[in-house]
């Protein structure tokens, strides 16, 4: 028995070693050093980098981004795809913003700027797991129509003059940090405690991973998928409210590509959109790092034209990097 | 001992093919029960009933003397019947607790995962089986070997009354398999009942204790395994008359025109060296999985070689691809024409054309509609494919006309060496027909072909010459003089070939 309990032990990566090394083969933690040694080499190269101020404005414009990235991930995690994130921001900028108009309760308007977020990730999630619709068909399609409708609803035109106790929520900050970082910091911490520790959660796992053996394990695919699609728009919802407060108005055209920005995120983060990885935490180092590459460009005066460029350019390494790395583990 | 399980006269009907045949059996609580047959003899199909893959057409069967009616693998799992599947259904990405435990891990009132509850009860469960594993592991970093293993685990794991295991040794190496049977034979102390597909003879006497045996999806009989010898299930997973489907074989010349010598592709297959004369049918034969497919694959040049030379004609063909192959009239007619074949969406005569689309755009590179729709014409009706017209997709035809299709559309390339993997796989028995008169004609028009199939009727009726393939490696060429299926059997399990006593060979 020794002999054959041997055979089926000896396999690499296994204790404490192996667990150090299969964290280190993780995304988080490549990009983990690469965030380090990029924020190193600017602390050298530019005096302002290491202000708090900078911290603050670089945290700020990744905090949208970051936070429908939560969402975005635990999506694709799943195997699914959502493309109509903008349009939902949008949507529920300009929802909310005409509520307030209307004088509706700020409480209320908000209310009601979600429940139409959540209205459209339910239909996304309807369309794709009951009606088996590609999934970026669905969410493609769903992009277009709420961009219209949004367009129809304010007619063409921006919201403007919204109540200063409703840009309160955007604007207003603690020790120089503005609530839209407090928010993606909650969304982040919250997201990645439920996605390595709720069972619910964890099922987008499975599901990305192997859709039929999933199933056999008497998951129900149907609905976690469904609660995927809701929870990204609604991530994103809330993310068109804290925009909308900020800039106190809610143009037609706000969100607009806020759906790929993320997704590059999440693939720069670990995601795949084969599905079955990632983790929230790389998300957010995802967006982190798309946040850090515009404002280094930005500090080093390069041409603002130049970052998204960079940004294709990076997404693509990334990528490429996750494919060689592949190939060299199978040929192994 | 008590009755786990019975079954009464189940049949199972597929489009053309009677997968299961009226079959009834019964297993015993703690009985190993080994189900075996030729590929394509209905283990699989009546396994997925019991384990509620597949609804029965006719018959039922009895868990514990209550009926059972399954409406889904995981209802079947509630009521105490477990299955492995062939294909893995493990999370790469995801550790072996909770691959084991999936979706049934621990939670507190929050439905937060207890991971030190996950770990303890995964670890006590390796221990049970002695696999010194860090629970925490993600499934993809272990070999292919433990993950079959890990699949097995699982499926035992929910502690089923019968477990249903198909081809459970096919990735594990002889270390793995010795422990995996252990491990088997500890559960049945336990009381667990056993079903085990396997293609493997010496694996049915370690483990068995009762052996059933189908062929054609009927049931051929069950034996206790102490009174029966390997030669007596080679026997009966056979014995069958060959009509004269196959029509006669024909001249072939005396040059080998085609040559390959020792190909190797890694992990695959090693010292695969042949010759093929023109008119000439030979056949690889052997088990799923020995490698038939890849060899077939390599010389067509999907796949790399790492090593070995094919010569055409006396010329060497260096580094073949898929293009390179069709301009020298090497043709390769895939197992997986649903997959890899063809072009289901699209129509007749937009499959026809596809390999040979060259032929038919002038210098101007635009298609010449005209002369496709003519060709097209031709091939349907020189292949007897039976379609309404040629703008029918293929969708709409039956396997057969299919594979006709197939058929046709390799034929525009004017192949001087057809490879043609299992040619009659889901085809009936009428289409069956016209593709050996197909091959024959091939034959006879002086291309050689080389017949890759599982169907040992099919190859010994068909073939000049079989090559058995044994894990990657030529385990024996049988002349036509000497073919019976017994010894290519006796070669593709890897055995010794011993002749029956009564002298039944031929």
């Amino acid at each position: 028995m020794a002999d054959r309990a041997s055979v089926v032990t000896a396999n690499r990566g296994s204790g404490i070693l192996g667990r150090l090394r299969s964290i280190a083969a993780g995304r988080e933690f490549a990009l983990g050093i690469v965030l380090i040694v990029m924020a190193s080499a600017m602390t050298i190269a530019s005096p302002v980098f290491m202000d708090v101020g900078n911290l603050q404005a670089i945290l700020l414009a990744l905090s949208v981004e970051a936070t429908i990235a939560v969402g975005m991930m635990l999506l694709l995690i799943s195997g699914g795809l959502d493309l109509s994130v903008g349009s939902i921001l949008g949507f529920t900028g300009v929802v909310t913003g005409l509520a307030l108009q209307a004088h509706v309760p700020i409480f209320l308007a908000i209310l009601i700027g979600l429940i139409a977020a959540l209205s459209v990730g339910l239909i996304n999630g309807l369309l794709v797991a009951k009606m088996n619709i590609n999934p970026f068909i669905t969410t493609l399609g769903m992009s277009i129509t709420i961009r219209g409708l949004l367009l129809v609803i304010a007619k063409g035109r921006a919201v403007l003059n919204l109540p200063p106790s409703f840009t309160a929520i955007g604007q207003g900050s603690v020790l120089g940090f503005q609530y839209p970082i407090f928010v993606m910091l909650a969304v982040v911490i919250l997201g990645d405690i439920l996605l390595r520790n709720s069972r619910f959660f964890r099922q987008s796992y499975y599901i990305g991973g192997n859709e039929k053996a999933a199933r056999l394990s008497g998951i129900n695919v149907d609905f976690v998928k469904i609660a995927n699609y809701c929870i990204v728009a609604l991530l994103a919802g809330v993310a068109g409210i804290l925009t909308t407060a900020r800039f106190g108005t809610s143009s037609v055209t706000i969100g607009t590509g806020v759906e790929l920005r993320v997704i590059t995120a999440t693939i720069i983060g670990g995601a795949s959109l084969n599905g079955g990885e990632g983790s929230v935490f790389g998300a957010f180092l995802g967006a982190l790092f798309m946040g850090m590459v515009a404002n280094a460009l930005n500090l080093l005066g390069v041409d603002a034209y130049w970052q998204n460029l960079v940004t294709g350019l990076i997404l693509i390494i990334a990528v490429l990097l996750d494919v060689i790395n592949e190939r060299r583990k199978n040929r192994q | 001992m008590e009755e786990i399980l019975r079954t009464e006269n189940l049949s199972k009907e597929f489009p053309g093919v009677k997968a299961v045949d009226n079959v009834s059996f019964s297993l015993m609580k703690g009985e190993i029960l080994a189900l075996i047959g030729e590929n394509g003899a209905g283990k699989s199909t009546l396994s997925q009933i019991i384990g509620g893959v597949y609804k029965p057409d006719a018959g039922q069967f009895f868990l514990e003397g209550k009926p059972a009616v399954f409406s889904s693998p995981s209802h079947a799992l509630e009521q105490g019947i477990s299955m492995v599947f062939q294909e893995l259904s493990l999370v790469g990405n995801l550790s072996v607790a909770e691959n084991l435990f999936a979706n049934r891990q621990p939670t507190g009132r929050l439905g937060n995962i207890k991971w030190r509850e996950l770990l303890r009860a995964t670890t006590a469960f390796l221990q049970r089986f002695e696999l010194h594993l860090d629970p925490r592991q993600l499934v993809k970093y272990l070999p292919a070997g433990q993950q079959q293993i890990l699949e097995v685990l699982k499926a035992i794991s929910s502690n089923p009354k019968v477990l249903i295991l198909d081809e459970p040794t096919s990735a594990l190496t002889e270390a793995e398999t010795a422990y995996l049977l252990a491990n088997i034979r500890k559960l049945q102390g336990e009381g667990m009942s056993f079903i085990y597909i396997t293609h493997k003879l010496s694996e049915v006497f370690q483990i068995a204790d009762q052996v059933l045996v189908l062929r054609d999806g009927k049931f051929v009989g069950k034996r206790d395994i102490h009174a029966v010898t390997e030669q007596d299930l080679v026997s009966m997973m056979v014995g069958r008359e060959i009509g004269n489907l196959y029509g006669a074989s024909g001249k072939r010349s005396e040059d080998a025109y085609f040559r390959v010598q020792q190909l190797t592709r890694d992990r695959f297959f090693k010292d695969i060296s042949f010759s093929l004369k023109r008119g000439e049918i030979i056949g690889l034969a052997g088990l799923i999985g020995a490698g038939r497919t890849q060899i077939g694959r390599s010389i067509f040049g999907i796949d790399p070689l790492d090593a070995g030379q094919i010569f055409l004609d006396g010329e060497e063909i260096h580094a073949p691809e898929p293009l390179s192959s069709i301009e020298n009239g090497i043709a390769y007619l895939t197992e997986d024409r649903k997959g890899l074949g063809l072009f289901l969406g699209m129509s007749v005569r937009e499959n026809i054309v596809a390999p040979s689309l060259r032929r038919f755009s002038g210098r101007s590179g635009f298609l010449d509609g005209r002369r496709i729709d003519r060709f097209a014409n031709e091939a349907v009706e020189k292949n007897s494919i039976a379609t309404p017209s040629i703008t029918k997709k293929l969708n709409n035809l039956s396997g057969g006309n299919q594979q006709k299709c197939l058929i046709a559309m390799w034929m525009g390339i004017n192949p001087k060496v057809i490879i043609f993997d299992e040619p009659t796989r889901g085809v009936d028995v009428g289409a069956r027909a016209d593709i050996y008169q197909k091959l024959r004609d091939f034959a006879a028009a002086g291309a050689g072909v080389i017949m890759i199939s599982s169907d040992l009727p099919e190859l010994i009726g068909m073939c000049d010459r079989i090559l058995v393939i044994h894990h990657g490696r030529i385990s024996g060429e049988i002349d036509r003089s000497d073919f019976s299926e017994e010894r290519i059997m006796a070669f593709s399990a890897g055995i010794e070939y011993r002749p029956t006593p009564n002298g039944k060979e031929n």
